[in-house]
């Protein structure tokens, strides 16, 4: 299930219709909350969009707040709470300093979506990782097979890189193969997961 | 018997010490006058620094306004009185103050208590922020967002630490001495609550070190970032605004207890860190933007 979740809505809805301007750490607590609950109702596998384009201002405390707790949750720990993958849309330059800092700080990394729809990965992620990343994002989707051979990295290596991404929550494991973060990708149970494209790479359903 | 406090002429975080020599030695429940009346020019440290006095002294001291028209006029459409008259008994008659729109007063002198201050302020000031920074010191336009943050957090800072509400302000104006006639904004938010050293005390107790003391404090959490707090997220804020005033050339200085520390740029010629000053209680914080050279 793909949830869009606009992120000035949340604040004025949990702190006060007023505000568009995300700071300070009760405020980014509440936004964080606030987002939980949201999750909360839509199922065991999903994949949130988060959309900035209506926030002012983010500083660094509420960017700790909401971006790193929030993923804290999902991706760093060995039993999540379920399975749920974040793309950040409509980030500023200054929103993506803020986020950049607290990322950086627990070792994290996200996918945002830039204005164009091209995916961007931010934060604390090695070159194999990265590689193996972008090799997804241009194939659509891909196998270890393919990111092996796209990467020159030996299949067990390219396996295990897939792995830590998904466990990381940057891309999404589906029984065949890996599937870039996009607003436009299905999770799991919908229409056979993946369709394949032209490179036999498995590629992304639009929604 | 009331001691008379002189205010300097010219009021900044550096003739503030003045303020601060003759107030160390007195008991906190003696009466004291303020004594502005000479006083031409108050920097936002000056205004808000008088504010956070007033609110250490037991006794309810008297406040004798600024002779000059201009000065008077000046600090009333900063709302320095307004506030001023909850604290002090005021000798004299202050102005009304008038609308500060199209002034060089970027945000009036404000409360910061509550996290909601913080919203106000940074609601209150982007629109304004934005024509000075860019006109008036010929920065580029990201810079806005990134001054916003770091007033925000430096905020923040008060709430979280201070232990009660401090004050906030923000001007721009042109240096008549040094570097004449170059524009800069500063930021000044002061309290006079716990301070650096005891905030960092009341969750890890005093450090096992031959030097503990507000200096090292201040070294721990503005230049290393630590915080009393165990979460790993804490302490950005402050990395946040020296990683903003190192990128557009700002100064950043904190005063607390009895020591001062202070991020100092190429253009400025102020010593890193100042130990055994007069004490004065909590925190006083600073920071300078200066104009974009061309």
């Amino acid at each position: 299930m793909i949830s869009h979740i606009d992120v000035s809505s949340v604040l004025r809805r949990t702190v006060c219709d007023l505000y568009s301007n995300l700071v300070t750490r009760p405020t980014g607590a509440a936004v964080r909350i606030g987002i939980e609950r949201h999750l909360d109702e839509i199922g065991d596998k999903a994949l949130a969009i988060l959309d900035f384009s209506h926030v002012g201002l983010l500083d660094y405390s509420c960017a700790d707040e909401i971006v790193a707790k929030l993923l804290m949750q999902y991706v760093s720990v060995d039993d999540p709470r379920r399975e749920v993958y974040f793309v950040f849309s409509g980030m500023s330059e200054s929103h993506m300093e803020a986020i950049d800092s607290v990322l950086d700080r627990y070792g994290l990394a996200l996918v945002t979506q830039l204005a164009d729809g091209a995916a961007q990965l931010i934060g604390k992620v090695d070159g194999e990782q990265r590689r193996a990343w972008e090799t997804i994002a241009q194939l659509g989707g891909a196998r270890p097979a393919d990111v092996a051979t796209a990467t020159g990295m030996l299949p067990e290596h390219a396996e295990r890189t897939l792995e830590t991404l998904w466990r990381r929550r940057l891309v999404i494991r589906q029984e065949s193969g890996y599937v870039p973060l996009r607003s436009g990708v299905r999770t799991g149970g919908v229409r056979g997961d993946a369709t394949r494209g032209t490179s036999g790479a498995i590629g992304v359903v639009a929604s | 018997m009331t001691t008379i406090i002189s205010v300097p002429s010219s009021l900044d975080d550096q003739t503030f010490e003045q303020i601060f020599d003759q107030l160390a030695p007195l008991p906190p429940d003696e009466k004291i006058l303020v004594d502005a009346r000479r006083t031409r020019w108050a920097s936002p440290f000056g205004l808000t620094g008088l504010l956070a006095l007033a609110q250490t002294r037991l006794e309810r001291p008297t406040f004798a306004v600024p002779e000059l028209d201009e000065t008077t006029s000046y600090w009333a459409r900063a709302q320095f009185f307004k506030h001023a008259e909850g604290f002090y008994d005021i000798l004299g008659r202050p102005p009304r103050p008038r609308a500060a729109s199209g002034s060089s007063v970027l945000l009036e002198v404000t409360p910061v208590a509550h996290t909601q201050d913080v919203h106000t302020v940074v609601e209150n000031i982007q629109q304004r922020a934005q024509a000075i920074l860019q006109e008036k010191l010929h920065l580029e336009s990201s810079v806005t967002m990134r001054f916003t943050m770091a007033l925000s957090e430096v905020c923040q800072n008060v709430i979280e630490h201070a232990g009660c509400g401090g004050w906030v302000a923000v001007q721009a104006y042109r240096w008549q001495q040094r570097a004449p006639g170059r524009a800069v904004v500063q930021i000044a938010v002061c309290d006079s609550g716990m301070g650096f050293r005891k905030s960092m005390e009341s969750e890890h107790g005093p450090r096992l070190t031959d030097r503990w003391d507000d200096g090292m404090a201040l070294e721990e959490t503005v230049i290393r970032g630590a915080t009393r707090f165990r979460d790993p997220g804490r302490g950005q804020g402050l990395a946040g605004v020296r990683k903003f005033i190192g990128k557009w050339e700002g100064k950043f200085s904190v005063r607390s207890g009895t020591a001062r520390i202070a991020v100092i740029p190429v253009w400025d010629e102020d010593v890193p860190l100042q130990e055994n000053l007069p004490h004065f209680p909590g925190a006083q914080v600073q920071l300078t933007i200066p104009e974009k050279y061309r």
